[in-house]
């Protein structure tokens, strides 16, 4: 048993946390959020020609097949950047949908009650007679509410999990940078255990939840995917609002990040099917 | 990410099964929880039978892979734990193998192994708990002896051991972290008292030593003079990296039982009660995970365990109490009767998030030497 990173994964997460670092850096980031529902196809092709969308592809498919404890790799980073778009669905489409692999085709369907991105995508798959239109919190995230329940497969899950751990990470990185460089009473704020104590909680809760949301990856074990999602939205959602908090007055502007993530977590969440059901799922395996 | 064991691990433990399988049905009954002269004799007649098997040194000698095997599957099997082996085993032991010397290894470490001897832990004192270098209690050289007084307390297993892993100031001058010394103390010397205390679940697991110019040569000295804060680091990295590892699996067990008890009883039809049973089970699911994760990196890196042991420990004690919290809900009014398995657990779980570091000082660990935050400004 070696349950860590092997050389290739950590190079892995290097090369995509460098390219979206390049690419879809702060400013990138607050311009998406200025052209709301407008998708970067650039910014698409790039992530398509990175491999992403078939990583999980056999390489006579023109993937790079890999698997899915490399996927969630790679998702933590898209999470962590807060890449928009309809990444799940075009990637568990991948395969299937022609042009969805090099990019050329954006696909979304609806998982649960929500439709990501219907209008900026190329294939609706999927049941969404009835479709409509909803103001999304998340400005990065467009929505429709479908009336039929569409089911969400165990590999969205646990992308959608993946994306929240890595948000999770980044938020507890803003959290504790922020605390080192605000000054107040003469000191960094960092140095005051009420702040302290949340940033380490931030921590603990991200640490817990990267290994439930690996060991699923390696495992597929529908019971420790239940497990996982519960614990990255937990730490996705708890990260962001702690985070908030320790930025105070800042944290509550539209200027500062942390609603993006915070908003994108409920989302994922949303997504990510019902929390309900992870926990009958918990349960009767008990 | 790898989950599978390799074949030379699986056959650990596909022996250690086997054992396991013959050797405990024919234990003796288990002792009441809070009959620590019984516990003693059954816990060190456990340890030497893994000694006679060749299971003795797991804790410190094995990989920690081979030691989360033994682990994962005495606890499943339902063997006993380490109780009052439990200093000697899991962070005295440890110390002496990793700082003592050849000698001190030779006298302390087989005894321990063979389960002939138990050890306790005099680190806390009235006046030092969190703050554990701000201890007194006073050591001055005589010859080839230190000459101690003071007095110590929350010294669990006192009335049972023979040896105490003791810390002394041996330079009141020095600043407080520098005139630390750690000795072996033999807890049948002359000038010992030991007071059992009573905790809040009827037992008296801990007590207070009162120690009146005690002589102890000084060749039971555990690394250098006045450098005994740097071998205590060594101590409590053994306690919170690994010493809890165990009693996830034992929890996930817990846990199992009280869905079949909640099946049986009707209870659980309570949407409200089957929820907080399905989040403990993600909970001790990750925990486990954590733990494999935490144990792979101690074995590509050898040694130690690292600060990550204070991520797990402030996660888990609090996990700890939600479960037997979640116990008494599932029992409902049964869960008042103190005879009751799991209001005993209850009401030791209490002590998780204070006793080797209470979770306040964990996160300050875990902000100031994780995340690099500053330190001062309580
Ligand atoms: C069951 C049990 C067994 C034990 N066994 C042993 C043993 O075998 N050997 C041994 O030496 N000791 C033992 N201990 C002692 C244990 O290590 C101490 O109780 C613990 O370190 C806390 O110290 P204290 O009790 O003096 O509490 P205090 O240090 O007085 O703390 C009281 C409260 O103040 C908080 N606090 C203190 N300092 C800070 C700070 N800097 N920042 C924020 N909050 C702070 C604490 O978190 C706590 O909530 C045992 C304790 C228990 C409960």
């Amino acid at each position: 048993m070696h349950f860590q990173l092997t050389e290739e994964q950590r190079a892995l997460r290097t090369g995509i946390r460098e390219l979206l670092d390049g690419r879809f850096g702060r400013d990138a980031l607050r311009a998406a959020v200025d052209r709301p529902g407008e998708l970067d196809r650039d910014l698409w092709a790039e992530l398509a020609g990175a491999g992403l969308f078939g990583l999980c592809l056999p390489e006579d498919a023109g993937g790079v097949g890999l698997g899915l404890p490399e996927a969630v790799v790679v998702f933590e980073e898209l999470g962590r950047a807060l890449v928009p778009g309809p990444l799940v669905a075009t990637f568990l489409a991948a395969g299937e949908v022609p042009g969805a692999v090099t990019g050329e085709t954006v696909v979304t369907c609806p998982y649960g009650a929500l439709l990501p991105w219907a209008d900026a995508a190329d294939v609706v798959r999927g049941d969404v007679a009835g479709a409509l239109a909803t103001e999304s919190v998340d400005p990065l995230t467009p929505l429709h509410r479908v009336p039929a329940e569409a089911p969400v497969p165990q590999e969205a899950t646990l992308l959608y999990a993946a994306e929240q751990l890595g948000s999770a990470g980044r938020t507890l990185e803003m959290a504790v940078g922020h605390a080192r460089q605000r000054e107040q009473f003469g000191q960094p704020i960092g140095a005051f255990q009420a702040v302290k104590h949340l940033c380490a909680d931030l921590l603990v809760r991200v640490e817990v939840a990267r290994a439930a949301v690996y060991a699923a990856a390696v495992t597929r074990d529908p019971v420790e995917v239940a497990a996982a999602r519960l614990l990255a939205d937990e730490a996705a959602v708890r990260g962001a609002r702690d985070c908030l908090q320790v930025h105070g007055g800042m944290g509550f502007t539209w200027e500062a990040d942390v609603h993006l993530h915070l908003k994108r977590a409920w989302v994922r969440a949303g997504l990510a099917g019902s929390p309900r059901d992870a926990e009958e799922v918990l349960a009767a395996a008990l | 990410m790898d989950l599978t064991y390799t074949e030379e691990e699986e056959d650990f433990r596909a022996r250690l099964r086997e054992w396991l399988s013959g050797t405990l049905p024919a234990l003796p009954p288990k002792p009441a929880a809070t009959d620590w002269p019984g516990r003693r004799v059954y816990d060190t007649g456990w340890q030497r039978r893994l000694h006679d098997a060749g299971y003795g040194d797991v804790h410190w000698g094995a990989s920690p892979t081979t030691r989360l095997i033994f682990l994962e599957e005495t606890e499943k099997a339902g063997a006993p734990y380490v109780g009052a082996n439990f200093v000697g085993l899991l962070h005295a032991g440890p110390t002496i193998a990793a700082e003592g010397t050849d000698a001190q290894k030779e006298r302390w470490l087989q005894p321990v192994l063979r389960g002939d001897e138990v050890w306790c832990q005099g680190f806390s004192e009235p006046d030092a708990g969190s703050d554990l270098a701000a201890l007194r209690t006073r050591a001055r050289r005589e010859g080839d002896h230190y000459v101690v007084s003071g007095s110590k307390i929350w010294t669990s297993h006192a009335e049972v051991a023979d040896w105490c892993e003791l810390l002394v100031r041996t330079d009141p001058d020095a600043p407080k972290h520098r005139g630390i010394t750690w000795l072996a103390m033999p807890m049948d010397a002359p000038g010992i008292t030991v007071r059992p205390l009573r905790t809040l679940a009827g037992s008296t697991e801990f007590a207070e030593m009162f120690l009146d110019d005690v002589r102890i040569p000084v060749g039971n000295r555990v690394g250098e003079e006045n450098d005994g804060w740097r071998v205590t680091m060594v101590t409590l990295s053994f306690e919170r990296g690994t010493a809890f590892v165990g009693e996830v699996v034992a929890c996930r067990r817990v846990l199992g039982e009280l869905a079949a008890h909640a099946r049986k009883s009707g209870r659980w039809d309570d949407a409200v009660l089957r929820r907080e049973l399905a989040l403990l089970n993600a909970e001790f699911s990750a925990l486990w995970r954590l733990t494999q994760w935490n144990v792979s990196e101690a074995q590509a890196t050898g040694g130690v365990p690292g600060v990550g042991g204070s991520v797990f420990k402030l996660r888990y004690s609090h996990a700890r109490q939600k479960l037997f919290d979640t116990a008494a809900d599932v029992l409902g009014p049964a869960a008042l009767d103190a005879g009751q398995e799991w209001t005993f657990d209850r009401l030791s779980s209490l002590s998780y998030t204070i006793a080797a570091g209470t979770s306040q000082i964990q996160r300050n660990i875990v902000a100031e030497r994780i995340l690099g935050l500053p330190k001062g400004g309580r």
